[in-house]
């Protein structure tokens, strides 16, 4: 009799435990956040999706050497580039990000030997639609410049 | 009008729990034959989530394919990320420097740390207790707020590289580790007011599901299982690898073989992971976190290496076979889950469901990690 008393005794001192814990709680600041109304910075090395960097002219660093593609484990890099008459150098003339297979690995930023990938800050990138996620980059650095 | 079913005596029926259930945390579905509510007979069925790294891992180059080891265990990534760069780097003979083991060593610690801090949580929800989930995500929070500040990621980190880091590690990261300790400890006696010392918790999970050393042995099981049921089996101390021996550690073992045990043996490794932490931001020494001269290419001599590692959830194996080539000629993953929750099926036979699920979730099942 008294081992079934003493049951109920520890069981309600153990819910009173938790609640006092839960009380205390309640006082606490807030540590959560209204979003979408409110939202946070990215850290400066979140990765986000690649982007381009230009050199001061306002034109892509890039000259094509294809490190990028090769170091893509899901192949979704597809990019070309071409000779201007009198050049030596070659120009970037398409850049295809196929962000549907790409899982943000940073490998392509990290091959690049000329500084001309970083990655970007977005992340609210939600759709319904599949062609939202091929991103044209260069298309994306002339309207920043723009 | 049909006539309404008769049921004899000894008729059984089948529950199918999973492949999408809360309490299975995944896709992992297990087909139940019941006699009311006592489990007559169980039987786990995998492959939901089948992914196929191990050919992945033939298919890629070595650094390609890095980036698939985190995606195995989303809870616990830094550890499986370990296992396979300490593996190649035997293979190729790529020193590491001393700097970027240690960082390694805070990382995975931390990582292990985040990853009991979730089942924690989540196995307190299976049991119907709501609050500590929330508690124990916001401490969870700060590890992830610091991971990110450095990697880049929260969960799919990919920092590890062959022969080092990613990037390094600042001061602010140092500080806010330093911070995270003692907060995290204040939250441990927290959750031992909270959940351990409660008595309905207790009743709970004290004698439920009995798992025997002989069993543990049988199926290969390591991490909490085979502690909680007293194998003092630690890759971290028994097959050191990493810095690990210069770090002053215990191993807790508990030898009661229930649910019980088992939970006590995650909450204790928390506590030694931030001695751990604490150690190594303390001897954290400087220099470069890559080695002066890192191969672009990778391509291992010919032979077949072995590294184990001890991850949140067990002993986590990788077996590289190399031709010497770019690629490996077969990658074994040894995932340390898929050894525990095959104890499911032979244990839970006579068990009551709701016991089942409880000790279900003291396995600490991510699932991705079995079918890999």
């Amino acid at each position: 009799m008294g081992a079934y008393f003493s049951e109920i005794f520890q069981g309600l001192w153990s819910l009173f435990v938790g609640l006092g814990i839960t009380f205390k709680e309640f006082f606490k600041p807030v540590v959560t956040m209204p979003y979408p109304y409110e939202t946070i910075e990215m850290p400066a090395r979140y990765r986000g999706h690649v982007e381009l960097i230009e050199d001061e002219e306002g034109k892509p660093k890039c000259i094509v050497c294809m490190a990028c593609q090769r170091a893509c484990p899901s192949d979704c890099i597809t990019l070309d580039g071409e000779k201007p008459e009198g050049s030596k150098k070659k120009v970037l003339t398409s850049y295809q990000l196929d962000f549907t297979r790409c899982s943000l690995c940073g490998s392509c930023v990290e091959a690049c030997n000329f500084d001309a990938l970083t990655f970007s800050k977005e992340y609210n990138l939600a759709s319904t639609r599949k062609e939202d996620f091929y991103f044209d980059l260069l298309k994306r650095l002339e309207d920043r410049n723009s | 009008m049909s006539k309404p079913i008769e049921l004899r005596p000894d008729e059984t029926f089948v529950v199918n729990v999973g492949p999408q259930h809360p309490a299975t945390h995944g896709v992992l579905r297990v087909k139940m034959r019941m006699d009311g509510e006592y489990i007559v007979e169980a039987e786990t069925v995998i492959g939901y989530i089948h992914r196929m790294h191990e050919k992945m891992g033939e298919l890629k180059t070595y650094p390609q394919f890095l980036m698939n080891l985190s995606r195995m265990d989303y809870l616990g990534a830094m550890g499986y990320c370990h296992g396979h760069v300490l593996c190649v780097e035997k293979a190729a003979g790529i020193e590491v420097p001393e700097r970027a083991e240690y960082i390694r060593v805070i990382m995975v610690e931390l990582n292990r740390i985040a990853s009991h801090l979730f089942w924690f949580g989540a196995f307190v929800m299976d049991l119907g207790g709501f609050s500590p989930l929330m508690y124990a995500l916001q401490d969870r929070e700060y590890i992830l707020d610091m991971m990110e500040s450095v990697t880049g990621s929260r969960l799919t980190y990919c920092y590890f590289r062959f022969g080092g880091l990613y990037n390094d590690i600042d001061d602010e990261f140092i500080a806010a580790a330093r911070r995270f300790i003692p907060r995290m400890r204040k939250s441990m006696a927290k959750y031992e007011k909270l959940v351990t010392g409660n008595v309905i918790f207790r009743k709970r999970l004290e004698g439920n599901a009995f798992l025997s050393k002989e069993v543990c042995r049988k199926y290969g099981a390591s991490s909490a299982v085979a502690r909680g049921s007293g194998i003092n089996f630690d890759v971290r101390k028994n097959e050191p690898y990493s810095v690990y021996p210069e770090f002053n550690f215990d191993i807790p073992v508990f030898h009661e073989c229930d649910s019980l045990a088992r939970y006590n043996v995650r909450m204790a490794e928390i506590e030694q992971s931030l001695r751990i932490v604490e150690q190594a931001l303390d001897k954290l020494p400087d220099g470069p976190i890559m080695p002066a001269k890192a191969p672009k290419i990778i391509k291992p001599n010919a032979g077949d290496y072995y590294q184990a590692v001890e991850t949140a959830r067990g002993s986590f194996g990788v077996r590289l076979v190399s031709d010497g080539g770019k690629t490996p000629y077969r990658l074994k993953l040894r995932s340390p889950t898929y050894s525990n929750m095959h104890l499911f099926d032979e244990t839970c036979t006579g068990m009551m469901i709701m016991d089942a699920l409880a000790f279900m979730g003291s396995l600490d099942l991510v699932i991705p990690e079995i079918d890999r």
